[in-house]
């Protein structure tokens, strides 16, 4: 039918667009819905800690598709840059400054990333944040949010975790 | 007040050779400060001044910013590359995508075994024919413009010019069924600030050659 740009999904229609691209959609509903920081220096800020989860999500994403031998490599993997290179920065950014959300007082993208990031890495890893008490209270925070918290409850449009399923679906439908 | 921008990285293009190109189109001069040993990458890390412990960083009005994107983003907006409203934006950061994903495929050509090297070759040529080009192409057809959006020079058409180039280096005739990317490849190379930078002397870096990959692979362990 020709809507989709580079022949790719997602593919988001909105506002009259048919969005393509992750990071262009996920900025485009950010500035829109004011969850992008209030000035440039902010928006730079959102931008380096969104981009920094969205590198650990991308290890989560291609986790399924690892083959079976390399599954406990790459499980380890996973661990190791939560535990070592990610969470430990966003435990520090909120001990710091003692505030409730990564940007101060005021929840934006980046603290959106971060409760989806947690929670995808404690369905493989369930006591991930054992040594990150800011972050453990993050969630709770995060995840009370009356907006958050409906997405979380079944019969919200959020997916389930992968299974072999899933998996193989994807494989066929994109030829990965 | 803030002087020029620093940029730490290797002397190589890999991810920061967009953010050379960005602060050059918006005739910002910087500087360099070049990572050639893996004591000068450990003494960054350990100085605490990379978020994520990865380079590039660029350090830009008193921050140290990471992360390539969240790094252009902020010099677009800076230097008035990034639109007028947010639907331009939108527009430039889906054109920018498509460019990284095109670019990102040829980045990886360097570092791919012989034997699979051709058939990624093939590969890059056929999503730059068939997926990419098409789509700016038609873009350009269907209003007329010099450039991507909005009728004024953006991110998009710089980083697409770098795109351009880069396919070329791999299949010099690549543009031949793209006669407005041909026309836009003149004009927007003719611009006084990106003209300079595709001049010998410039901070513009050439493509990795064999020794280089080596000393890459060594300091970053990839």
């Amino acid at each position: 039918d020709g809507v989709l740009m580079f022949q790719q999904v997602p593919m988001v229609e909105i506002d009259g667009m048919k969005m393509m691209q992750i990071r262009a959609i996920l900025s485009y509903i950010a500035v829109k819905h004011n969850r992008y920081g209030k000035d440039l220096k902010e928006r730079a800020l959102t931008d380096m800690y969104v981009k920094g989860i969205t590198d650990l999500i991308q290890i989560i994403i291609m986790f399924p598709f690892s083959p079976p031998e390399a599954k406990e490599k790459n499980l380890d993997s996973v661990k190791k840059r939560a535990t070592n290179r990610y969470f430990p920065v966003f435990e520090k950014v909120l001990k710091q400054h003692g505030q409730d959300f990564l940007m101060s007082n005021r929840s934006s993208w980046a603290d959106v990333q971060l409760i989806e990031a947690i929670l995808a890495v404690e369905e493989k890893m369930p006591a991930v944040l054992s040594t990150f008490p800011q972050l453990q209270a993050f969630k709770i925070r995060m995840s009370n949010m009356p907006t958050i918290k409906k997405f979380l409850q079944p019969g919200s449009p959020r997916k389930p975790p992968p299974d072999e399923h899933y998996v193989e679906t994807v494989l066929k439908i994109f030829k990965v | 007040m803030a002087g020029k921008p620093k940029l730490h990285y290797s002397r190589v293009r890999g991810k920061m050779e967009s953010i050379r190109w960005l602060l050059a189109a918006a005739g910002v001069e910087f500087e360099e400060e070049f990572i050639e040993t893996k004591e000068d990458l450990e003494k960054l890390r350990s100085d605490g001044v990379l978020l994520f412990q990865q380079v590039p960083m660029v350090e830009i009005d008193g921050m140290k910013m990471v992360q390539t994107r969240a790094i252009l983003s902020y010099i677009a907006a800076k230097y008035n590359l990034y639109g007028k409203d947010l639907k331009e934006r939108a527009w430039i950061d889906m054109y920018v995508e498509g460019t990284t994903d095109l670019m990102g495929m040829i980045m990886q050509l360097a570092f791919q075994p012989a034997d699979t090297k051709e058939k990624h070759l093939a590969l890059i040529i056929e999503r730059a024919t068939k997926r990419y080009f098409p789509v700016y192409e038609k873009a350009l057809k269907d209003h007329g413009h010099d450039y991507l959006v909005g009728n004024k020079l953006s991110w998009a058409d710089i980083h697409l010019l770098e795109g351009i180039l880069m396919v070329e280096e791999c299949k010099p005739d690549i543009l031949s069924a793209f006669p407005l990317l041909q026309a836009f490849k003149g004009r927007t190379s003719n611009i006084p600030t990106i003209k300079k930078f595709l001049q010998p002397g410039s901070q513009r870096k050439p493509p990795m050659d064999e020794k280089t990959l080596a000393t890459v692979r060594k300091i970053y362990n990839v």
